[in-house]
């Protein structure tokens, strides 16, 4: 199996891929990003903690116009993942709004995005619907 | 020079640029002609200015404001420079109504200017060739372009969302919802001879039109164009040592507020633009003491049809969670009981990013003065003008008509 690396460093995979969050250890608050303090409540010391991998979906866009080499349409969602909000693509769903729905349950799925010259794969990360496409 | 801290701030002189195409003008030539319609208006000169506040955000590190004064009037007058996203133009306001306020003197300058005919999307990198090896950077070490892969940055999809999660909220919302609110500010838009665009549209028009991203058609999103607009703001006091037909034509600045997104728990994931309109419309009305049923008309940020939905809630004109009832009960036309954007909006009127916040000033300051023509809102007291600048920041000013 060619060696991978995740999109972004808050995607762990493995057997069981899943986002990781640091959580403010005194309020709670969960971020994605690299951190200098918690926004919420000044507090500096963070945990990490799994996001849940399924989730519904609270808002979504499909972009049909996107910058150059972005390729279209996709699928942009806003995701209530168990009480922490995600931001992510919908995949393996057809890109309409017959097949898109608010509230529509989904769960984490990873894709390769590409392979550079040394043959390490980069893997993304969208949502998929529950049980199956849509 | 010096004054004492007033009480009372008052829009003396007021002007806007004709929004649309200005290919033979440059910022300057724009801002230059903002800046003099607001002077002559006011019946005042650059010499009478204590400070300029001077907004533009495409071209924020040229210093607009010196080069302003290069062609107007170099007095010597502190310049602030600002840049606030699309809240860039109320910004500027701000500073020279905070300068006023304080008394550092007694009248100030505020203008907004902008080129963007012919711009596209203005987020969203285009992506290039991926590296030829993996290497993390950033704050969420990605190791490639995430935009279309981990969502979206372009303002017409995450102004989608937005209105999207009001309606999976509260529900109510559709397509042809989204719009029918197009559909009114380009039926608004067609007795504003200073609007960038002031065609009538049908429901069928804009729902056929080029989807940039669903729910947002080509014409419910905000039009890029050139502009500007510029205020000249004077204190109570000095006010009262005018003459009486400036008095007369002088428009009250009842509240000026500018707000920042407060920590919510999904602000860094889908910008939050509700929290902080909410919270800068509860200040500016008890800082004017008048409520949203007080409203004779609302200039509000529609750079989305899909963004116009939630700020009839986040500015609290109907009950929480009642948008979509609102709209459909025909409020927000210029016939309805709370006009919204009858100069046609951000839609058609255009949107030349810094310009609007003080353009949207200079909408209802007009209404005010009885002096916008055919579509004038009779007997129009109050209003009210919002922008909300993505990142973020929100600029409510809420306007009366003069007593004198």
């Amino acid at each position: 199996m060619a060696k991978q690396i995740p999109l972004v460093d808050y995607l762990e995979l493995g057997g069981d891929p899943h986002l990781v969050a640091h959580e403010c250890t005194s309020c709670g608050a969960r971020f994605f990003d690299r951190r200098n303090a918690c926004a919420s409540c000044e507090g500096i010391e963070f945990k990490e903690a799994a996001i849940a991998t399924t989730g519904e979906v609270r808002a979504f866009t499909i972009v049909a116009f996107a910058a150059p080499g972005v390729p279209v349409p996709y699928v942009a969602a806003l995701i209530d993942c168990e009480g922490t909000s995600v931001r992510a693509n919908l995949i393996n769903v057809v890109p309409d709004p017959e097949h898109v729905t608010l509230g529509m349950k989904v769960r984490l799925a990873t894709e390769v995005i590409g392979t550079d010259e040394e043959g390490t794969e980069a893997v993304g990360f969208g949502f998929e619907p529950l049980g199956g496409s849509a | 020079m010096m004054a004492s801290a007033s009480d009372e701030l008052w829009i003396l002189g007021i002007h806007m640029t004709k929004f649309g195409k200005h290919p033979d003008a440059d910022l300057v030539d724009l801002a230059s002609e903002a800046v003099k319609g607001a002077l002559a208006d006011g019946g005042v000169a650059m010499k009478d200015m204590g400070v300029i506040g001077a907004g533009n955000l495409m071209a924020a590190n040229a210093g607009i404001g010196q080069q302003l004064q290069k062609q107007l009037g170099q007095t010597g007058i502190p310049v602030y420079n600002v840049a606030n996203a699309c809240a860039t133009g109320a910004t500027a306001l701000r500073v020279a109504a905070m300068a006023v306020k304080a008394g550092e003197c007694d009248m100030g300058l505020a203008f907004g200017v902008e080129k963007l005919s012919g711009a596209g999307l203005l987020s969203g990198g285009s992506r290039k060739s991926d590296a030829n090896t993996w290497s993390p950077s950033g704050r969420y070490g990605a190791v490639a372009p995430v935009d279309g892969r981990i969502g979206t940055e372009i303002m017409p999809g995450v102004f989608a969302q937005i209105g999207m999660e009001y309606g999976h909220k509260y529900g109510g919302t559709s397509f042809e919802l989204f719009a029918k609110i197009s559909e009114k500010n380009h039926s608004h838009s067609t007795l504003n001879p200073k609007a960038a665009y002031t065609k009538k549209m049908t429901l069928e028009e804009i729902m056929g039109d080029v989807m940039i991203a669903y729910p947002n058609t080509r014409p419910m999103c905000s039009a890029n164009c050139d502009g500007a607009a510029a205020a000249v703001v004077v204190s109570g006091a000095k006010l009262k040592t005018l003459s009486r037909e400036q008095q007369r034509r002088a428009v009250k600045i009842s509240a000026s507020i500018l707000t920042t997104d407060p920590w919510e728990e999904s602000c860094q994931v889908l910008p939050d633009v509700n929290t902080l309109t909410r919270n800068a419309a509860n200040q500016a009305y008890e800082q004017a003491g008048v409520g949203p049923s007080d409203l004779n008309l609302v200039e509000l940020h529609d750079c989305f049809a899909t963004a116009e939905l939630v700020h009839y809630d986040n500015l609290m004109l109907c009950e929480q969670g009642g948008a979509v009832d609102f709209f459909n009960s025909g409020a927000t036309w210029r016939d309805g009981s709370t006009p919204v954007n009858v100069s046609g909006g951000l839609e058609s009127k255009g949107h030349p990013i810094a310009a609007t916040g003080i353009a949207n000033v200079w909408e209802v300051a007009t209404h005010l003065r009885g002096e916008a023509g055919d579509r004038q809102i009779q007997g129009a007291r109050v209003g009210l003008t919002h922008v909300i600048g993505l990142g973020s920041a929100c600029g409510v000013h809420i306007l009366e008509k003069s007593a004198a």
